[in-house]
């Protein structure tokens, strides 16, 4: 009895399988060849396909009022749902899913650092599948070919605008710009995000920035998760002028009321 | 060698044989003799010894300890340790060794208890000649003023109140080149899209850094997404390449953030950011305040492409460049 339920079950399941792959068809190329990529079309369908379309095509012409504004939906106005995945490649799908950017708890809000949400085998996978349709692969940086100082001079031009001079993360308006000053920042994270400019970030092609070049920047960003510190209160290394305000307005009030109570004890 | 011995033990002598009080009554005396503290007197030697050595170990940390982990505590240290000794040395001195003693000595009685009165009086019959006071107390007013405006005008110099010529003139001119901070010259083919270029003009000194007028921030946007006024409809280069100066409208800092969107529908549009105060501009519609404190748009240059495909200024910008100041909009810069 419970045995033919199942078998039941299992038939209805797979007809709606067979039935929406051939839906598919027309779009794209369906199942791909390889184990991992099969396995990734069956994770895509899991996790990505009610936001970027059938075959990673994207929803980018949803109507406003298919979404709204619910009570979880931070976003109002909002006229495409997820941006096409055709052609980004392993490069981007290994970054949103290792940085935990993807899955998106709600559409609208900026994809933000957190725990890799899905198991390494399962962004393989996934990663797998968006590259069977091109793009670029994951890249190799090798910091310890750069150069520290060229580094900076790129990191202080190009980046330090919203993430601060020591990565430390910042604003721009209506975002945040992510602080790269966090436990488990890697080189190859860093390759991925200039190569994308995820979200908001400009992005840096193979022209504007060399291989070379990015190689330096990932030695100063991986140099900058432990600057050199004198010891102290470094008030994490925003810079001389906010150390300046520090002294002037905390540390030499404090030194002054000090003095005034030490002159009232002795004076008494 | 023996004359070094002589003077060792004269030293040692010198040093330790003062130890013997030395009974002296004189009469002629204002403080009273106390007799010598030796105790007292080593401590606070012993003090200025180590206020001394700590001063000496700031040297030594400044001059050689320089990739300490902790050099800014020992710093603090041993300069605030030679402060500290320094000042229990004078507390001793002051507590054990300077003689305390108050020595009251009244006031004396006020010799004419009635002048005062007097003086009351003086003063105030003395202001009945005046019989305008109103008046007299304006005309006070207005000197006091008009001196007070004397001494404040030179603050003048600190901007520009009549002078703004000097803010009208930027180093660019028609067929001046966009140069890179390097000074390699941008070619059109240079400036991709969701990227941004900082730009100077080619042969001032220094990429003329020093001149407010002088760096641009360059973006290549589509150009069916371009809504430019129709003033500005040909200052673009090669369909879609923009040319903004990078100073602020508000308070003149240099513009260093570039919002590019991925995915349109998410994050609206392409903008500019200034850091100090989060002016936002909108390259696509010449420069337009779309968030912020700035009260007018950035000004924007006119470039073209030459025949070897470099970036070169078709002119001067189209509103004056850098902070505003009151009247800024009756001016445009020089040709």
């Amino acid at each position: 009895m419970n045995g033919r339920v199942l078998i039941g079950a299992a038939a209805v399941a797979l007809s709606l399988l067979l039935a929406s792959s051939a839906a598919a068809a027309p779009h794209g190329k369906g199942t791909p060849k390889g184990r991992l990529a099969a396995r990734g079309y069956h994770l895509y369908g899991e996790y990505c396909l009610s936001c970027h379309g059938a075959n990673a095509s994207g929803k980018e012409s949803a109507p406003a009022n298919s979404i709204g504004s619910g009570p979880y939906r931070t976003q109002q106005r909002q006229r495409g749902i997820a941006p096409s995945l055709q052609g980004v490649g392993a490069l981007a799908a290994n970054f949103y899913l290792r940085t935990g950017y993807m899955p998106l708890a709600h559409v609208g809000l900026q994809p933000r650092r957190q725990p890799q949400q899905l198991s390494d085998g399962q962004v393989r996978a996934l990663v797998a599948y968006i590259a069977s349709f091109g793009g670029p692969k994951i890249p190799r940086p090798q910091p310890w070919r750069g150069n520290l100082s060229q580094g900076q001079a790129l990191f202080t031009e190009h980046c330090a605008g919203c993430h601060q001079v020591v990565a430390q993360g910042g604003y721009v308006t209506n975002v945040i710009a992510e602080p790269l000053r966090v436990p488990g920042m890697d080189a190859r994270t860093i390759a991925e995000a200039v190569r994308i400019g995820p979200y908001i970030m400009p992005t840096f092609t193979y022209k504007a920035l060399s291989e070379r070049q990015l190689d330096s920047v990932i030695r100063y960003v991986l140099w900058a998760q432990k600057p050199h510190s004198p010891g102290g209160w470094g008030i994490d290394f925003l810079g001389p002028v906010p150390e300046g305000l520090v002294t002037w307005f905390i540390a030499l009030p404090l030194l002054i009321g000090f003095c005034l109570v030490l002159g009232r004890r002795l004076r008494t | 060698m023996s004359r070094f011995r002589n003077a060792v033990v004269s030293g040692l002598v010198l040093l330790l044989g003062r130890g013997r009080p030395r009974p002296e009554k004189d009469p002629s005396r204002i403080v009273p003799a106390l007799p010598p503290n030796p105790a007292a007197e080593l401590a606070v030697l012993a003090l200025l010894g180590l206020s001394a050595l700590s001063a000496l170990g700031f040297v030594l940390v400044y001059a050689f300890a320089d990739d300490l982990p902790a050099q800014n505590q020992l710093l603090g240290l041993t300069i605030g340790g030679a402060f500290i000794f320094l000042a229990v040395a004078l507390i001793v001195v002051g507590l054990k060794l300077v003689p305390t003693e108050e020595i009251v000595e009244p006031y004396p009685p006020f010799e004419h208890p009635g002048e005062q009165q007097v003086l009351a009086e003086v003063l105030e019959e003395s202001g009945s000649r005046f019989s305008r006071g109103g008046l007299f107390k304006l005309g006070l007013l207005g000197a006091g003023g008009a001196l007070g405006l004397a001494l404040l005008t030179p603050a003048v110099s600190f901007g520009p109140l009549f002078q703004v010529k000097q803010f009208l003139s930027t180093p660019w001119r028609r067929g001046r080149r966009l140069v890179d901070e390097t000074g390699k010259p941008y070619k059109a083919s240079d400036i991709e899209h969701d990227n941004f270029y900082l730009a100077f003009p080619e042969g001032t000194p220094d990429q003329g850094r020093e001149q407010m007028g002088a760096s641009l921030i360059v973006v290549r946007l589509p150009p069916s997404t371009l809504r430019l006024p129709p003033g500005l409809r040909d200052f673009p280069a090669d369909g879609g390449i923009l040319a903004y100066s990078r100073i602020c409208t508000h308070a003149g800092c240099a513009i260093n953030m570039f919002r590019s969107p991925l995915f349109q529908p998410d994050e609206p549009r392409p903008a500019f950011v200034c850091p100090c105060h989060y002016s936002t501009f909108d390259p696509a519609t010449g420069g337009t305040v779309i968030f912020g404190p700035a009260g007018r748009p950035l000004p924007m240059l006119p470039i073209t492409v030459d025949g070897k495909g470099y970036l070169r200024a078709k002119g001067n910008f189209d509103e004056p460049v850098g902070p505003s100041w009151w009247g800024v909009r009756m001016y445009r810069p020089n040709p």
